[in-house]
Formats: structure tokens, C-alpha cells, sequence
């Protein structure tokens, strides 16, 4: 049996209800786990943009975005592996001021993750991490182990592609080229 | 109740529901199967005033709706359209939505919904109908304003017809169908994220071109894809052109008259003989509007490993979905079929072809003959068929049930032209039959449509004798009783050991049933009485049901066990 790898969804589509569910049931049928999820409007107006992860075979992940693109509302669909994009993560950790006065120093800490405080007063701080999901991970390990983490929170992923030109101008072009065959 | 004033203007502007009708009629549609009810009066009321216009088939059940449409959608070629109301109308319907995605009908299925401002409130017949169907279409979209219905329609029409047809439900929220807007009428030409046919590459038309030129046994399987793409004579061209020997899914079977020299039969699990070996033998597989569906494949570690895959399809999505191509061609089957055949040589394959006939001899033998020329004994389903077949000239639309009487009829009818077979392939919905032959009887008014059915898929849709009654349809329908549930009786006896779980059928006098409805019918269990039976039934005017008994354990041979190589073929020889 192939290996199961990471793989990284990215799909552009209309902006209309019901979206979701159309994607989501689709990862649902063949019994694939969404790791993570971030949807957000993209460069272009009225176009969505969805950042899926899931670990699945080569095989699979190729037949879910095929079922995906198929759909009417949605532009385009792909798929790409961890070392063909640049992508991030952003965590944030809610930790009793308390417990970090406690540590004494912080400023190693915060030197070693590059972490942002967005927020200090005398009952908590909040602190913020973005990163690869070992980095946001490992700040969590790290904090649950000293002092306690009261809240924790991780984004889905988001990311762009190491090639060059952007995806989604080519795509909406050649999309342009094929229906005006049409006209 | 306030009296709705639908389809009265006010000023420029005219009610949702008169939008709705007019935008059917703009789409060409002049028949609609439906039922009406409280959250879509406004829509039927407006029918009234179009009755002359827009022909209303008034079903028994919304399950039915769906069903004629699509029969109607598949002899035709137009897009069917059901027309039903709210909650547990639009859960009736989605049989028939699931099975028309399945086999790729045109279906537009219209379903009322309640009014906007009480959507999400668990309102009286609210369903969400949407959220349901997305799975089970190729759009589903909730109308809640006026202004939208005319856009919304001509998307459907244009989503449900082009690429790879499919169902599109629109629901129809009550306060739009009562709402006023102003009304024009425009076709979508094209929908920014959609492309039907995705485009053709050269190099892929000249790969196959040179794979099929250099091919020596070269084997083709045909789909309804043909017949969707109306590529029924640039498939003759062809498959003349190479010379090369064709078989056919149940969905594209009539895409080649039955007599055609190079149609060598059914794929499949109950699929001829010569076709099914032959694929585990042929150097090039020529897979045109077909998706490798596991009843045809059986099992994929042992499908046609020695053949380079040639794959035609205009759905990018079934490309590599089962069996790896070695090219794939993209398109619309009509033009990729005639750009390869341009590329091709005028070739022969005699000894390929003539290789067939052993099969042939050895199925007619032991299968065949046994089946449409028993001689004694009871009556078998085969002969029926044949005998049917026969008196309607091979030229009648052939709609089926599901079970053995499915297996029999499409193995045993035969056709001279396209658009012949109303089936529930990829479903296999028991209770298709009779509604789908409605609709198919509305499709092709001047042909001659029978229904072959079993006594346990009539009984699923058996109210629909009352849409016959009603709308006085002239479809012929003969059952084969056989008491029992065949087809599952059928895996009993050879899989289970027979144990024969549930499968008998304690049967009412179906007679009298159609009587009851006004339908003529004549039972027989006596086979010197069949051929005037079947007789009598064609020329009649009207519904007819003839019954006819036939063998209790009657079993479908060829058959490949589900899940085993295609060439494990069971004859029942032994």
C-alpha cells in the first residue's frame, strides 16, 4: 500500500452557500480526515480561497480534487506536498501572568520562538506564534511542561507556492480563453 | 386562506411563480411530472393559466416524478423536469435525484420550499433540501427572491444539460414564488467556473490514433457517453474504420443496432461471454463514455492487466478513477471520436473478430438457446423477451426494472436505433420501471415503449397505474412473476448457501389491480397461449399488462461472481 503523506488542498471558488459542504463531503465519502482548514476571500474579488490539509495516499488525494474541481462553483482545485510550498501556521497561547512572573526571565524564550506578547495584565498574558505546526507544538510542549497553558488555540494552515507565477491570474486567464471558445 | 393573485401583472412586473413557467417554457420544456402541495400551490396555480402550453403528467408519487422525468429525459434527450412540493415530497424525490447523477440524466427537479423568513425554523413540510441534495447533484440551489428565479433556471437548464448531464434541484422558497419582479429571459451561454467539455489535446488524438493503428486486437467499450454526445454514427465510422470489435455497457447499450456486424454484446456481470474473455485478452482497450463501473470490471487487479488503456470521456474526474490509461482522450466523444478516426487507418481484424465466434457458439449453447427456446418446462424470462422483442419489429423502447428481469430483458431485446433503453443502471433502483416508462411514453409518443418488470420492483411504484389511468398512457407492461425476489434469491442459491432469507413474495391478483385502474392485462402461465398474448397486448390500444409465470428458480447466467476476475464466468452448465 503507497504512503500516507501530508498533502495541502487548495481551492478557489465562487463565494456562495453551501460551499463548504459541498467540499467537505466529498473528503467525507472517501473517509479522509480534514487536519486543517482556513478559508478566507482571495487576491481577486468575490473568489474564495479554501487551504485544506489531510494526510491521504497520492492516489486518493489526486480522485478528491478531481471530484472537488468538478464541481460547478469551484474554479480550481489542487493539490501540493509540504516541500513545493511555503505555508504557516498562527498559534496562540493564553498562560496566567502568575505562573510566567514565576520563570523570572522570559526573554530567552521569547528570543528562541520569536514569540509576539499581544496581550499582558495582572490575571494572564496572550501570546502569539506563528510557524510550522512542530514550532507552534513545540512552544505548547514546552509552556504546558513549565507553567500550564490555560487556553490554546491553532489556525489551519495557510499557504502559497514556491513556483513563480501566481495560480490564480493563469487560471482565471485560460479559464477566459476556454469560454470565450464557447461564445 | 388569501387568494394568491399570482399571475396577475402589476405593471411590468410578474409573480415568481409566472417567472418559473415562463422561463420553462423559454427552455423548451412542454411536459412536467409532478404533484402538487402546500408549499408550491402558488407555482400550480399559476400552471392553470399554461395548461395549454405546459403539459402537467399529475404522478402518485414524487418518487415517480423523478423517475418519468428521467425516462422521459433519456428517450428524448431533452431535460426532464419534476415538479414537487416541500419536505417529505423533496425527500421522495431523491431516489430518483441519486439515480439520475448516478447515470448521468438531464434532470431539472423543482421542489417548493417554505417562505424565507421562516427557513432554518423546523417550519411545517421544511426540509433542507439543498444540504440533501448537494451530494446527489450537479447543483442544487435555494431560490429566495423574485429577481433570482429567471437566472436560476437558465443556469439549471445549461448545468443539468452540457458536459456530463446530471440532476439540479432548484428550491423554491414560497415568498419568491409569490413575489413580483420584472421578467426577461436569458440563456446562460457560460458559468465562469464550470467548464463542460474540457479540451481535447492533439498529441493525446494522435497517441490513441497510433495505438489503435497498431493494435492487433483491439477491443472497444461503448458507454451511454455515445449517446449523450449523439456520437452514435462517428462511433459506426469508427469502429468500421478499424475494424474493431465493440461491446456495450447496459447504459450505451442501442448506441449499435443489435445486427451490427462488429457489436459483439454486453459487458459484464451478466455480460456475453466473448467480450468479457476478450478483455482479459485484447492488446488495446478503447474505453469510449464508459466508468469502469465494478459491474463491469469485476475484480481491477485482474482487468485486462495484458492491454494498453485508451480512455474517451468528457469528465476529466472517471480518467484514472478505476483503471489506469495509457492516454486519455478528454472531450465530447462526437468530435474526439471523429478526430481519431481521421488519424486512423482503414485496418482489419478478421481473425480478432472471427475469434469471437467460439464464444458465441459455446453461450448460445449452453445459455442461450436453453433460455429463448426451452421447448418444456416453465416459461423462461429469455423467451418473453424474445418473443416480445420480436413482435415489436426489435424497434420498441425497452424500459426495465431491476433484477433478473433487468438482466434478461437487456440481454435478450434488440434494437435498431439509439435511445432505446430506459434503465437504473448505476442505482439499480427496484420501482423504476413503471414510472420511467410514463415518462419514456411522453419522450417518444410515436414509439412503441414496454416495460419489463418483476413482481417485486412493480410493487414498489405500483400506484403509478393510476398516473396511466389519468393521463391515459399507452406503455406495454409485462411482468415476469416469478414469486419471488430473483435476482437476491438468485445470490442465495449460489453464494448462500440457499438460504432463502426473505425472498418469497406472497403476491396480490395484479390482474384485477390493473383492472381496478381500468388497464387491460391477460395473465399466462401456459406457453402455447404467450405468442397470441403478446400479440394481443401490441395491437391493443392503450395500457396493457400482460403477467406472465414463468420459472420459479430461474437463475441469469452468464454471471461473474461479484468481485472476481472478468474471465471467471459461471454458464450454469454444471
Amino acid at each position: 500500500m503507497e504512503e500516507k503523506k501530508l498533502y495541502t488542498v487548495t481551492i478557489f471558488s465562487e463565494n456562495t452557500v453551501g460551499l463548504l459542504n459541498q467540499i467537505t463531503i466529498i473528503f467525507t465519502r472517501r473517509q479522509l480526515n480534514i487536519e486543517t482548514l482556513s478559508v478566507s476571500p482571495s487576491a481577486l474579488k468575490g473568489i474564495h480561497k479554501f487551504t485544506i490539509t489531510a494526510f491521504a495516499e497520492q492516489d486518493m488525494i489526486e480522485k478528491v480534487v478531481k471530484q472537488i474541481d468538478k464541481r460547478v462553483d469551484i474554479l480550481k482545485a489542487y493539490y501540493n506536498t509540504d516541500d513545493e510550498l511555503v505555508f504557516q501556521e498562527i498559534a496562540l497561547y493564553k498562560i496566567s501572568t502568575d505562573e510566567l512572573l514565576k520563570l523570572g526571565s522570559v526573554e530567552e524564550m521569547i528570543r528562541k520562538y520569536n514569540i509576539r506578547v499581544l496581550e499582558f495584565n495582572k490575571d494572564y498574558v496572550v501570546l502569539e506564534l506563528t510557524g510550522h505546526y512542530k514550532d507552534t507544538q513545540a512552544l505548547f510542549d514546552e509552556l504546558s511542561h513549565r507553567i500550564g497553558v490555560l487556553q490554546f488555540i491553532r489556525s489551519g494552515r495557510v499557504a502559497i507556492t514556491r513556483s513563480r507565477k501566481e495560480r490564480l491570474s493563469d487560471m482565471l486567464a485560460e479559464m477566459e480563453r476556454k469560454l470565450k471558445k464557447y461564445k | 386562506m388569501k387568494k394568491t393573485k399570482s399571475c396577475k401583472m402589476d405593471k411590468k412586473k410578474i409573480s415568481g411563480s409566472e417567472i418559473l413557467i415562463r422561463s420553462l417554457l423559454e427552455e423548451g420544456v412542454d411536459t412536467v411530472f409532478g404533484y402538487p402541495g402546500g408549499a408550491i400551490i402558488p407555482v400550480f396555480d399559476c400552471l392553470y393559466d399554461f395548461r395549454d402550453r405546459l403539459k402537467h403528467i399529475l404522478v402518485r408519487h414524487e418518487q415517480g416524478a423523478t423517475h418519468a422525468a428521467q425516462g422521459y429525459a433519456r428517450v428524448s434527450g431533452k431535460v426532464g423536469v419534476a415538479l414537487v412540493t416541500s419536505g417529505p415530497a423533496a425527500t421522495n424525490a431523491i431516489t430518483g435525484i441519486a439515480d439520475a447523477m448516478i447515470d448521468s440524466t438531464p434532470m431539472v427537479v423543482i421542489t417548493g420550499q417554505v417562505s424565507a423568513s421562516l427557513l432554518g425554523t423546523d417550519a411545517f413540510q421544511e426540509t433542507d433540501v439543498v444540504g440533501i441534495t448537494q451530494p446527489i447533484t450537479k447543483w442544487a440551489y435555494q431560490i429566495r427572491r423574485a429577481e433570482d428565479i429567471a437566472w436560476a433556471v437558465a443556469r439549471a437548464f445549461y448545468i443539468a444539460s452540457t458536459g456530463r448531464p446530471g440532476p439540479v434541484v432548484l428550491d423554491f422558497a414560497k415568498n419568491a414564488q409569490t413575489a413580483f419582479a420584472e421578467y426577461e429571459y436569458k440563456k446562460t451561454e457560460h458559468i465562469r467556473s464550470y467548464l463542460p467539455t474540457p479540451d481535447t489535446s492533439v498529441q493525446c488524438l494522435v497517441e490513441a490514433a497510433r495505438l489503435i493503428n497498431e493494435a492487433k486486437k483491439p477491443l472497444a467499450l461503448v458507454g451511454q457517453g455515445v449517446i449523450l454526445s449523439n456520437a452514435e454514427a462517428e462511433l459506426k465510422a469508427f469502429l468500421d474504420k478499424g475494424d474493431i470489435p465493440a461491446a456495450w455497457t447496459i447504459l450505451g447499450l442501442s448506441s449499435m443496432p443489435s445486427d451490427y456486424r462488429l457489436n459483439k454484446g454486453m459487458l459484464g456481470m451478466h455480460g456475453n461471454v466473448g467480450p468479457n474473455m476478450k478483455t482479459n485478452e485484447c492488446d488495446v482497450l478503447i474505453a469510449i463514455g464508459m466508468r469502469f463501473d465494478d459491474r463491469v470490471t469485476g475484480d481491477l487487479n485482474t482487468y485486462a492487466k495484458q492491454a494498453k488503456v485508451i480512455h474517451f470521456d468528457i469528465d476529466p474526474s472517471e480518467i484514472d478513477k478505476n483503471v489506469k490509461t495509457t492516454v486519455a482522450v478528454l472531450g465530447d466523444a462526437k468530435y474526439t471520436l471523429e478526430e481519431v478516426t481521421r488519424r486512423m487507418k482503414q485496418n482489419n481484424h478478421t481473425d480478432w473478430i472471427d475469434s469471437f465466434s467460439e464464444h458465441e457458439k459455446q453461450e448460445k449453447e449452453i445459455v442461450i438457446d436453453r433460455e429463448i427456446a426451452p421447448g418444456a418446462g416453465p416459461i423462461k424470462m429469455g423467451e418473453v423477451v424474445n418473443l416480445v422483442s420480436e413482435a415489436a419489429g426489435h424497434d420498441a423502447v425497452l424500459v426495465t426494472d431491476v433484477g433478473q428481469n433487468q438482466m434478461m430483458s437487456i440481454r435478450y431485446f434488440k434494437f435498431k436505433r439509439t435511445r432505446s433503453i430506459v434503465t437504473s443502471g448505476g442505482l439499480g433502483t427496484m420501482g423504476f420501471g413503471l414510472p420511467a416508462a410514463i415518462g419514456a411514453k411522453f419522450g417518444a409518443p410515436d414509439r412503441t415503449v414496454c416495460l419489463f418488470c418483476g413482481d417485486g420492483g412493480l410493487q414498489m411504484t405500483i400506484q403509478e397505474l393510476g398516473t396511466i389511468m389519468q393521463s391515459d398512457v399507452d406503455v406495454k407492461i409485462i411482468l415476469l412473476n416469478n414469486q419471488y425476489l430473483g435476482m437476491v434469491r438468485q445470490w442465495q442459491e449460489l453464494f448462500f448457501d440457499e438460504r432463502y432469507s426473505e425472498t418469497t413474495m406472497k403476491n396480490p391478483d395484479f390482474i384485477t389491480i390493473a383492472k381496478a385502474y381500468g388497464i387491460a392485462g391477460k395473465k399466462v402461465s401456459d406457453r402455447s397461449e404467450l405468442a397470441a398474448a403478446v400479440k394481443e397486448m401490441l395491437e391493443h390500444k392503450g395500457a396493457y399488462l400482460l403477467e406472465v409465470e414463468v420459472e420459479q428458480f430461474g437463475l441469469v447466467y452468464p454471471m461473474i461472481p461479484a468481485g472476481t476476475s472478468v474471465t471467471n464466468i459461471l454458464l450454469g452448465d454444471k
